[in-house]
């Protein structure tokens, strides 16, 4: 009767403790990592690296980023842009921010146009779109590059 | 017998329902583990970009710019540099920026320390079309400053400026 008791009862339960307490490590762990911050970073895009390029103390102002594939294709938010010219879909795109921020109030040379471009893009790409964007009146431009962690 | 069990029921040990806590935490963990990504640091280098017309009244003591020409060969590769007229090549790229940093630390004094500021000399990039934005970082970082042996960031220009460009004819 005892016996048959227990076994009903009692299901078989290992100890849960370790098991517990190692998940609790890891979504502590990832809690503590995890970053909302939707940094426009994409894959298609290799950054040049440099050892001085450490990440800015104080956020850039009104950043508007232009991601540049190797292949001189701009991607503006996650979208495809052909950059050609002031005509172009980038042209477009510039003269709309410039209207938003206008219709806002702020400055729009204040901007900074934060180019983004992989290692192997021709530099008279880049070029190029820095003219486009100065054609639509900004002027601070910044050349994002990844921290170089090797010393050199 | 019914009420001898439950008296023996209540004898043990009170054990919680762990289920739905261990339900609950997988859930988050897996939550935190599909929203983690890795974001590598990076830092931005200003340029500085005025519009095609600059003003026409130039102060008397503005420096003169010292033009750095990059070349590149048909791949985008970098070949050589030429500063001020004097041309530097090496065996390797890394060969050619670090001639070109000991070149503007001797034309330019150094920053004195972190936070101390750089000098006002400018820089100007020529770039033929083709070269890989890559080596314009380096171009860049090479005059920009230098890390010494603390770790500290040593600052040697921050006015860096690029040179118009025409496209090539093809």
């Amino acid at each position: 009767m005892r016996l048959e008791n227990k076994k009903k009862g009692g299901m078989a339960e290992g100890d849960m403790t370790p098991m517990i307490d190692m998940v609790f490590q890891l979504i502590a762990f990832f809690m503590v990592l995890v970053n909302f911050t939707d940094a426009e970073q994409n894959k298609l895009i290799k950054l040049p690296s440099s050892e001085l390029a450490k990440p800015a103390d104080t956020p850039l102002e009104k950043p508007i980023t232009l991601q540049v594939t190797d292949k001189g294709m701009v991607l503006y938010r996650g979208r495809q842009v052909e950059p050609v010219d002031a005509e172009g879909q980038l042209g477009s795109v510039l003269d709309t921010e410039v209207s938003v921020m206008q219709g806002r109030g702020e400055d729009h040379t204040e901007a900074t146009i934060v180019i983004r471009a992989d290692g192997s893009t021709k530099m008279g790409v880049v070029q190029k779109i820095v003219g486009l964007c100065q054609e639509k009146g900004f002027e601070k431009f910044v050349f994002r590059a990844k921290q170089d962690t090797k010393k050199g | 017998m019914k009420v001898r069990n439950t008296n023996r029921n209540s004898e043990d040990k009170v054990e919680l329902q762990m289920t739905p806590m261990i339900d609950i935490v997988f859930q988050l963990l897996v939550f935190f583990i599909m929203t983690f990504k890795i974001v590598t640091p990076e830092g931005d280098f200003n340029i500085k970009m005025p519009r095609d017309a600059p003003s026409q009244e130039m102060p008397q003591d503005m420096l003169v710019p010292i033009v750095i020409a990059l070349k590149a060969d048909g791949e985008g590769e970098l070949t050589h540099a030429v500063m001020d007229d004097v041309r530097i090549s090496g065996e390797t790229t890394q060969d050619i920026f670090a001639q070109m940093r000991q070149r503007v630390r001797a034309q330019v004094p150094d920053a004195g320390g972190p936070g101390s500021a750089p000098s006002e000399q400018e820089v100007e990039f020529d770039c033929d079309f083709d070269l890989k934005f890559k080596y314009v970082i380096d171009a860049i970082t090479a005059v920009s400053g230098y890390v010494d042996e603390n770790n500290q960031v040593k600052k040697i220009i921050e006015k860096i400026k690029f040179s118009r460009k025409k496209e090539p004819n093809s």
